[in-house]
C-alpha cells in the first residue's frame, strides 16, 4: 500500500503526534507542577491544584513513555544517540520525574507540614526540570550535537558532556518552561474557582508574555545566527540506508529553508504566537483560553519539527553522520507492524481518555479537599 | 572499557531488581482487588468494598514506585546501552512500543479513576475500571516478557549488513516465542503469589492482634485461594521448560544444574554441591538419579548437553563466525560482490560468536587460537552463582506452596482462626515471594551471560560510549534516590498497614 519512503514519513508524523500528545496533556501536568508553589499559597490551595491533575497525570505521562518507545522502535539509532550523548541531562530529567508519581501519591498521605513542604518542592522540580530538559533537547536538535559513528556503527562522542550545553539550548529550555507553565496555568484556570483561579489567571498572563518574548527571541536566533543543516546528496530514500552515507552542508539560516520552500508552514509559528496572545486576552473564558494555549503548544512543536525536517538529530562534529528521517528508521517490516498497531490502539486510547476526563469534569474546590480527606490526593 | 561494562551492568541490575520489588505486587494485588470488588458487586456486602478500598490504598503506595522505577528501565536502554538499542531496536523496540499503546496506557489512565471514582461511577463502572487496571498491568508484563524472551531466545530476526543491525523478519515468531510464553506465565504467577502473600501476611497480623477480625478473615480467605492457584502455576509451569529451547538457554540450564559433562540419558540431578569453575567439576555433590533428564527433557532418552561440550561447540562457532566477520569488513571497505555477500550469508548465524572475540582483541579476523579458546571458555555463564540462587528460589517456592496448601485447607475447614501458628507462619512469610522473584530474575539474566542477546550480541559490546566515571556517578545517584524513595514508601506502607481499614472512616 505504502512504499518504504512513505512509511518513514508516516512515522515522522506519528512521532510528531505522540510528542504533541505529550506536550498537550502531560505538558500541563508539568506546568502545574512548576506552578504549584506559586499559584498555591497555602496547603488547601496546593491540594486543590494537586487534585486537578492527580487522577489523570499518570495516563498523560504515558504519551512521553510511548513517545520514547516509538522513537526506540521506529528510529532506534536516534534513540541510542540522543539518550546516550545527552546522558547527564536525560538522567537529570529522569530523577526529577521520579518525584511525580511519588509526590502526587505520597504528599497528602501524612499531615506533617514538613513532609508536605518537601513534596511541594519535589513536585515543583518534577515539573520544571523535565520541562527545561525536553525543551533544551529540542534546542540541541537545532544546534546539532557532537557525535559520529565508527565502522561498527558505534556512537562516538566528540567532546565532553559540557560541550552539549549551548546558550541556544538553554534558551530553548526556557521557551519550553514558559510554554508549559502557561498551558498549566490555563488548565488550572479551567479546573479551579475563587482565589486559586485568580492566582492562576495572573500566572497565565505573566507566563504567556514571557513565552511570547522567549519564542520570538529563539526565532530571531534561528533566522540570523544559528547554523542550520541541509542535505546535499543522499542515497535511495526508498531503501534501508545507514546514516553515514550522505552529504550534509551547514549554513546560517538553513533551518528556514523549508519555510521559504513551503510557505504554508508559517502557520506553525503563527499558531504559537496567536494562541498565547489569545490566552492573555481571554482568561475570563477559561475553556477558550485553554484551547488557545493548546494551539500555541501544538504550533511550537510543529515549528521545531518543520524547521528540522528531514533531520532528526544533526551532528555538529561530522555533519554527514547526522540522523535524518530517511536513514535512521527501522526496517520496512517493523514500521508497517507498528502503523497497524497505532491505527488500532491510538483511537482507543483517545476514546477512553476522553471518557475518563468526562467522568472527572467539573472544578476542584477547597471545600472538596477539606471534606474528603480519604478520597483525594 | 571493562570497567564501563561492569558498572553499566551493575546499574542495570540494581535498577531492574528495585523495579521488580514493586512490579509483582502490582500484578497480583490488582487482580485481588478485582476479586474483592466482584464479590462486593455481586453480594452488595459493604465489607468487600472496604477491602477493595483499603488494599487499594496500599496498592497505590506501591504502584507509584513501580511507575517511577519503570521509567528508568525504558530510559536506560538508550542512555547506557546505546549500541544494544541500535543493534536490536528494530525488533526489541516493537514489543515495547506496543506495550505502551496496548497496556501501559490502559493501566495508567484508569488507575486514577480507581482511587477517586468511587462516587462518580456506578458499581459496575468502577468494577470495570479496576478490571482494566489489572488487565493493563498484566498485559504490560506480557509485552515486556516478549521483549525479554527474545533476548533469551532471539527468533524471527536476521542481520542486515547495510544498516549494520538485526532486523525483524517474523512478528509471529517474536510473539509466539515459546521462551516468552513460559516466562510470562511464570512471572505473572509469581506476581499473584506476591500479592497473595502480602494480603495473607497483613491479615494474619490483624487476626493475631485481634483487630478488624471480619475484614481480615475475608481477606485471608481470598488471598489463600488465589495464592494457592498462583504458586501451583508458578511451580508446575515454571519456566524451566523454556530452557530446552535455544543454545544459550541450554547453557544456562547446564550451569544451573552444574552439568559439566554430558551424561548418558536420563541425566541425574545434582541436589546440592560445591561447583568449581576452574576445575569444571562439582565437589561434594549429592545426586538424584534420572531426575535432571526427566525435568529438563520431559523424557528418559534425550541427553542433556554438558558445559564442556557446549564450550567445544562454541569454539567451533567462533571460528566459523570469524569468516562472516571478515566478509562484513570487506563489504564495509566497498567490496560488495556476490561472493563476499554469499560468504557472509553462509556464516551469518555465527557472526555473534565472532563478536565475543572483541573483548579479547580489537582485530577479530586475526585472533589467535589462545584468544579464541579464552572467548569460548567465557561463552558460558559462571556456575556457582546460578547453582545456588536457583536452589534458593526453588526452596522458597516450595515453602510458599506449603504455606498456601495449609492456609487454603484451613480456610476450607474454616479453622484458621484457631491456628495461631499458621497465622504466624503467614506473617513471617512476607519476604519470601520477593526473595524468589529477585533470584528468579538473577538466574534469568545472569544465566544469559556473556550475551545481552543470546548468540547475537555480547554484553561487552552493548554499552554506550560513556566514561566509567559518569556511569559511576549516575549509579551512586540511583542508589541514593532509590533508597530515599523506598524508605518513604516503606514508611507509608507500614503506617497505613498499621492503621488498617479504620483509616477509611477517618475524615
Amino acid at each position: 500500500m505504502f512504499d518504504y519512503e512513505t512509511l518513514k514519513l508516516i512515522w515522522w508524523a506519528l512521532v510528531g503526534v505522540l510528542l504533541i500528545g505529550f506536550a498537550l496533556t502531560d505538558g500541563f501536568d508539568l506546568g502545574v507542577g512548576a506552578l504549584l508553589r506559586i499559584v498555591g499559597k497555602n496547603d488547601d490551595e496546593r491540594r486543590v491544584i494537586i487534585n486537578c491533575v492527580g487522577p489523570t497525570w499518570d495516563g498523560n505521562q504515558v504519551w512521553l513513555i510511548l513517545g520514547a518507545g516509538a522513537v526506540f522502535a521506529a528510529w532506534p539509532v536516534v534513540y541510542a544517540v540522543s539518550f546516550s550523548v545527552l546522558y547527564p541531562a536525560m538522567l537529570a530529567a529522569l530523577f526529577a520525574l521520579f518525584f511525580r508519581p511519588t509526590g502526587f501519591e505520597y504528599r497528602s498521605k501524612l499531615t506533617s507540614l514538613q513532609w508536605r513542604g518537601f513534596w511541594d518542592w519535589a513536585l515543583t522540580a518534577g515539573g520544571a526540570l523535565p520541562a527545561i530538559v525536553f525543551g533544551a533537547a529540542f534546542g540541541l536538535m537545532l544546534t546539532g550535537i557532537p557525535f559520529h559513528f565508527d565502522a561498527e556503527m558505534r556512537v562516538v562522542m566528540d567532546g565532553g558532556i559540557l560541550d552539549t550545553l549551548s546558550p541556544f539550548a538553554i534558551l530553548a529550555g526556557l521557551v519550553s518552561l514558559a510554554m508549559l507553565m502557561m498551558h498549566g496555568a490555563a488548565f488550572l484556570n479551567v479546573k479551579t474557582r475563587a482565589a486559586v483561579q485568580t492566582q492562576a489567571r495572573q500566572a497565565l498572563r505573566f507566563t504567556a508574555i514571557a513565552f511570547i518574548v522567549l519564542f520570538a527571541l529563539a526565532g530571531y536566533w534561528v533566522i540570523y545566527h544559528l547554523q542550520g543543516y541541509h542535505v546535499a546528496t543522499i542515497g535511495n530514500m526508498n531503501a534501508g540506508l545507514a546514516p553515514t552515507d550522505k552529504h550534509v552542508v551547514m549554513a546560517v539560516g538553513a533551518w528556514m529553508q523549508n519555510f521559504y520552500d513551503m510557505p504554508w508552514m508559517w502557520i506553525a509559528p503563527a499558531m504559537g504566537f496567536v494562541g498565547a496572545l489569545a490566552a492573555i486576552v481571554l482568561p475570563a473564558l477559561p475553556v477558550t483560553a485553554f484551547l488557545a494555549t493548546g494551539i500555541s503548544v501544538t504550533g511550537v512543536v510543529l515549528t521545531a519539527g518543520f524547521a528540522l525536517f528531514p533531520f532528526m538529530l544533526p551532528s555538529s562534529s561530522m555533519a554527514d553522520h547526522s540522523l535524518t528521517v530517511w536513514d535512521s528508521s527501522s526496517s520496512e517490516h517493523s514500521l508497517w507492524l507498528m502503523v497497524i498497531a497505532a491505527v488500532i490502539f491510538v483511537p482507543l486510547i483517545l476514546a477512553y481518555t476522553t471518557w475518563v476526563y468526562r467522568v472527572l469534569r467539573g472544578p476542584v474546590l477547597v471545600e472538596d479537599v477539606r471534606r474528603d480527606e480519604y478520597g483525594m490526593y | 572499557m571493562d570497567t564501563l561494562v561492569e558498572i553499566s551492568r551493575m546499574q542495570f541490575a540494581f535498577t531492574a531488581l528495585v523495579h521488580f520489588v514493586f512490579v509483582p505486587l502490582t500484578l497480583g494485588l490488582s487482580f485481588l482487588l478485582v476479586i474483592m470488588e466482584t464479590v462486593y458487586v455481586i453480594t452488595g456486602n459493604e465489607i468487600y468494598r472496604s477491602m477493595t478500598q483499603f488494599w487499594g490504598k496500599l496498592f497505590g503506595i506501591n504502584f507509584a514506585m513501580g511507575v517511577a522505577t519503570g521509567l528508568t528501565m525504558e530510559f536506560q536502554f538508550g542512555t547506557n546501552w546505546a549500541y544494544y538499542s541500535h543493534y536490536v531496536g528494530d525488533i526489541f523496540g516493537v514489543p515495547l512500543a506496543i506495550e505502551g499503546m496496548m497496556a501501559f496506557f490502559l493501566e495508567s489512565t484508569f488507575v486514577g479513576l480507581f482511587f477517586v471514582g468511587w462516587k462518580r461511577l456506578t458499581k459496575y463502572q468502577h468494577l470495570l475500571v479496576t478490571f482494566l487496571v489489572a488487565l493493563g498491568s498484566n498485559m504490560s508484563a506480557l509485552w515486556i516478557l516478549i521483549a525479554n524472551g527474545w533476548m533469551q531466545n532471539p527468533v524471527g530476526a536476521a542481520f542486515n549488513a547495510e544498516t549494520m543491525r538485526m532486523e525483524l523478519t517474523s512478528f509471529s515468531d517474536l510473539l509466539f516465542n515459546p521462551v516468552a510464553q513460559s516466562k510470562f506465565v511464570h512471572t505473572v504467577s509469581a506476581g499473584y503469589v506476591t500479592g497473595s502473600v502480602f494480603v495473607l501476611a497483613i491479615s494474619a497480623w490483624y487476626l493475631l492482634k485481634g483487630r478488624h477480625i471480619e475484614f481480615a478473615k475475608r481477606s485471608f480467605a481470598i488471598a489463600a485461594g488465589f495464592g494457592l492457584a498462583g504458586i501451583a502455576s508458578a511451580i508446575v509451569l515454571g519456566d524451566e521448560s523454556g530452557y530446552t529451547i535455544g543454545d544459550v538457554q541450554k547453557a544456562k540450564m547446564a550451569a544451573i544444574e552444574a552439568e559439566w559433562e554430558t551424561q548418558p540419558a536420563p541425566a541425574s540431578f545434582t541436589l546440592i554441591g560445591l561447583p568449581d569453575q576452574d576445575a569444571m567439576q562439582t565437589r561434594y555433590a549429592i545426586q538424584v538419579p534420572y531426575a535432571l533428564g526427566l525435568i529438563a527433557t520431559r523424557s528418559i532418552d534425550k541427553p542433556v548437553e554438558g558445559l564442556k561440550e557446549i564450550i567445544t561447540h562454541n569454539e567451533a562457532r567462533i571460528k566459523d563466525g570469524i569468516i562472516a566477520y571478515g566478509a562484513l569488513q570487506q563489504m564495509h571497505k566497498g567490496q560488495k560482490d556476490a561472493a563476499t555477500i554469499g560468504l557472509l550469508k553462509a556464516h551469518e548465524e555465527n557472526l555473534g560468536y565472532a563478536l565475543l572475540l572483541r573483548k579479547y582483541t580489537p582485530n577479530v579476523v586475526d585472533a589467535t587460537d589462545a584468544q579464541i579458546h579464552e572467548a569460548a571458555m567465557h561463552s558460558v555463564p559462571r556456575v556457582a552463582p546460578l547453582f545456588f540462587t536457583f536452589r534458593i528460589m526453588v526452596a522458597t517456592g516450595f515453602m510458599l506452596l506449603l504455606l498456601f496448601v495449609l492456609s487454603a485447607w484451613a480456610v476450607y475447614k474454616n479453622n484458621f482462626m484457631d491456628k495461631p501458628w499458621l497465622l504466624k507462619m503467614a506473617m513471617w512469610s512476607l519476604p519470601l515471594p520477593w526473595i524468589a522473584a529477585e533470584l528468579g530474575w538473577f538466574v534469568a539474566e545472569y544465566g544469559r551471560q556473556p550475551w545481552t542477546i543470546s548468540g547475537i550480541l555480547p554484553t561487552w559490546l552493548s554499552t554506550s560510549s560513556l566514561t566509567a566515571g559518569s556511569v559511576t556517578a549516575s549509579f551512586i545517584a540511583f542508589v541514593l534516590f532509590y533508597s530515599a524513595l523506598s524508605i518513604a514508601e516503606m514508611y507509608l506502607m507500614i503506617k497505613y498497614a498499621r492503621k488498617g481499614p479504620a483509616l477509611l472512616n477517618a475524615h
